[in-house]
């Protein structure tokens, strides 16, 4: 399973920068214990990274055990929408039917902004990634082409041997979204519209303790399986965005599998800072779900 | 063609804050090259700015002195740009929300008219590295010097107010002495810790549109940047008068031909994509900090001028002269509060002290009297113990020595000659030595007593009290 904590939470100090509003470090762990122990160890204030959250660390193992009677479950419409396989929906729909048997109340809660994350994720993550990525150019870092006549042709040509497709397209995205006279339209409305996004949380847990959903609108796919269709890759995105837009925790399992043994993951979602509430919900649903097994044979 | 200038002034001023403005790294200039540098500074993948409180308080500290408008929120934007000198390929900077906006300076002319001119910000950032190009003949290769990478320069960009070399010259000497009052900057722009880059564009007198501006960079002294006014000033109209467009451009100071060359554009025609620096969090602004950043502000030079005129009695000159280095202003201050005599300690401040500095190339610290000695001399000097020439000499001699003044007077028998009976031995001796100019005298030619003081006061080794002197030749010759 993996958990992405609250944005603050882990120092970002030592961590290679991609998306610097969106990274966030975090455990990828066996079992819902282990991720607990290991952001025991890793959580808390850093002096070295300005955006590292002085926020007092709690135990997070003591809610492991603490059970799913009287949890407001949120359940978000607008993730079980079109696109959704139906064997992910029968999955996740499964699991939350089981926290609902523990006690758990059902909430259904909508968060309408939905539909824009993806748009606003990829306008943010690749302009922040095109400045992150300026440091691999050959001077000081990165690789350095052979025989380039000038310093801007050393830039060009390490810049154009030493990243790989994705990345160029992803720095070229970014660019572009910066750039004179595109600044308005691209990213400073993606900025107005991820403070919407998290608005949508804000009001959902006003009336929920968590939210649960699908982690991906479909079954793991094969490595290299879109590579020849950017887009259609990014939209598989679509459900894990908005919580990093929103700078919340997020914390996914497995919970069953395809017809063809795929595993299928469901996601939960908590307030700022309350990755304890999160691992004790997840922990009591792991219980229940069983523990993430070996890995199926891709 | 009638033509007239029009300049503004983008001025960076390395701040003297102890460290780095994101990192811990010191400022020291003159290190060894990247002996001053660590993972921040030298932009490795992965680390993290951390911000300089003392360059926030330094960069409020300017804005409130040029009047500007302190936002509650500030914020850092990063400047994206390829150059070599900069290991991350971009400078945090501030281009959407500056410490400062608005405000003026006022400068005062040599006529003594008095402009204004604004201020259209103040932002805060980092200084980059430096290029050092290799001195084996033939080399390619250029290398690296990241000390100066991450010290704190506040940018403060002017409107193009500036309509002559004059104006432009005042306002570099004003700023560097607002800079220099509220201790923010040694100003030194020999090393680099003032540089000043001038946009300048000509057009048609009584036009109202502003040209296409030159940018000019590599400016590195008050000189080099009037030079570089008047030589772009005359190119710009001759290319107006052969009826040619001026590009906007960057161009470079060429110290060696004189002449201001274009940057090859393809290298630094640059959008430089800002955007708010994700690694770093909004600096807010409280009333309180405002308010104890302006409580920390000594009066600037401008006031000082005013008040040394007012209540010391002083000519607009010498208030302007003494007022334009903090140190100089609080030495005369001391000094005069010790003796209370403003006028004489002013014109040996003015002349002999500010000469010495001069000459030697010392700061007014540097300076080894101190103000109480200095007042001592003037104390000598208004009980008519010494004359006003022998003061210069026992100043000389106060600086060589470090010797009180009564005391150099006394070892070096210096004391004026004030009494009557050894004065009249001088004036018999000479007058009968110049009997013809004793003569002319006699016989109503006020113009040769002239000559009688001069040699009475040689003979004297100049210690004979010049009133004595002059009453003591009228005994004699018209009496």
């Amino acid at each position: 399973m993996g958990l992405k904590p609250t944005y603050g939470r882990v120092s970002r100090y030592g961590l290679v920068a991609y998306a610097s509003s969106l990274d966030q470090i975090g455990p990828l762990t066996r079992t819902v214990g282990d991720a607990a122990l290991l952001l025991q160890a890793i959580a808390g204030h850093d002096p070295l990274d300005s955006t590292c959250a002085e926020v007092a660390v709690p135990d997070y193992t003591a809610g492991l055990r603490e059970g799913l009677r009287g949890v407001r479950i949120g359940v978000p419409k607008e993730y079980f929408v079109a696109g959704l396989d139906p064997e992910v929906e029968r999955a996740v729909r499964g699991a939350v039917e089981k926290a609902a048997e523990l006690g758990a109340e059902l909430v259904e809660v909508s968060l309408p902004h939905t539909p824009y994350a993806v748009g606003v994720y990829y306008l943010t993550a690749t302009a922040e990634a095109s400045s992150n990525l300026g440091r691999y150019d050959g001077v000081h870092y990165g690789h350095r082409a052979e025989g380039a006549a000038s310093i801007v042709d050393l830039f060009s040509q390490s810049r154009r041997e030493g990243f790989g497709e994705e990345v160029k397209r992803r720095i070229m995205l970014g660019t572009y979204a910066l750039s004179a006279g595109y600044y308005d339209a691209y990213y400073l409305r993606a900025l107005r519209v991820r403070r919407l996004i998290k608005q949508d949380f804000d009001r959902a847990f006003e009336r929920v303790d968590v939210i649960a959903a699908p982690t991906a609108p479909t079954a793991a796919f094969a490595l290299g399986a879109m590579a020849d269709d950017p887009l259609e890759m990014y939209l598989t995105d679509i459900y894990t965005i908005s919580c990093n837009l929103a700078g919340l925790p997020g914390i996914s399992l497995p919970c069953g599998l395809t017809g063809d043994g795929r595993p299928v993951g469901l996601q939960l979602f908590s307030p700022a800072f309350s990755e304890e509430r999160l691992l004790g919900v997840a922990g009591a649903l792991e219980g229940v779900l069983g523990p993430a097994g070996a890995p199926p044979n891709l | 063609m009638d033509t007239e200038l029009i300049l503004g002034f983008e001025i960076h001023t390395e701040l003297k804050t102890a460290s780095k403005i994101f990192c811990g790294c010191p400022t020291v200039f003159g290190a060894p090259p990247n002996t001053q540098v660590c993972p921040v500074c030298l932009g490795l993948p992965g680390v993290l700015p951390v911000l300089n409180e003392r360059a926030v308080e330094f960069a409020l500290r300017t804005a409130l002195a040029l009047g500007c408008d302190i936002p509650g929120r500030a914020t850092f934007d990063r400047k994206n740009y390829h150059y070599p000198d900069l290991p991350k390929n971009y400078q945090i900077s501030q281009n959407y929300h500056p410490f400062g906006t608005g405000g003026a300076v006022e400068i005062t002319l040599r006529d003594g008219t008095a402009k204004r001119i604004r201020i259209n910000n103040i932002h805060l950032e980092e200084d980059a590295g430096k290029l050092l190009h290799s001195e084996v003949p033939g080399a390619d290769w250029s290398v690296v010097d990241l000390n100066r990478a991450g010290v704190p320069l506040i940018e403060i960009v002017t409107e193009p107010d500036f309509r002559t070399p004059e104006e432009a010259q005042v306002f570099m000497q004003t700023m560097r002495s607002i800079l220099r009052y509220i201790d923010v900057s040694d100003c030194k722009m020999q090393e680099g810790s003032l540089r000043f880059e001038a946009n300048i564009s000509v057009r048609r007198r009584g036009d109202t549109a502003l040209g296409p501006k030159v940018e000019i960079k590599n400016l590195n002294s008050t000189k080099t940047v009037l030079r570089c006014i008047e030589h772009e000033f005359e190119r710009q109209t001759e290319m107006l008068e052969r009826g040619e467009r001026v590009a906007q451009e960057t161009r470079l100071w060429d110290e060696v031909r004189g002449c201001t060359v274009a940057m090859r554009s393809k290298e630094f025609a640059n959008d430089y994509r800002y955007f708010p620096d994700p690694d770093l969090v909004p600096v807010l602004i409280t009333a309180e900090m405002r308010e104890r950043v302006a409580a920390s502000l000594p009066e600037l030079p401008a006031p000082r001028r005013r008040r040394f005129a007012e209540e010391f009695g002083l000519p607009e000159y010498d208030a302007a002269i003494l007022t334009v280095d903090r140190a100089v202003a609080d030495y005369f201050e001391e000094a005069v509060r010790i003796c209370g005599k403003a006028k004489p300690v002013s014109n040996i401040i003015m002349t002999d002290v500010l000469a010495h500095l001069n000459d030697h190339g010392l700061d007014m610290e540097d300076f080894p009297v101190p103000a109480r000695s200095l007042a001592a001399l003037i104390g000598l000097m208004e009980e008519g113990v010494i004359s006003t020439k022998i003061a210069k000499t026992v100043l000389r001699r106060m600086i060589e020595t470090g010797k009180e003044p009564r005391q150099i007077v006394e070892e070096e028998g210096l004391i004026q000659i004030s009494d009557t009976p050894a004065l009249e031995a001088i004036v018999d001796q000479v007058i009968a030595a110049n009997a013809a100019a004793a003569e002319e005298y006699r016989a109503g030619k006020d113009k040769a007593k002239g000559r009688l003081v001069g040699e009475i006061m040689k003979a004297s080794r100049g210690k004979a009290n010049p009133a004595l002197v002059n009453e003591l030749i009228d005994r004699r010759l018209r009496g």
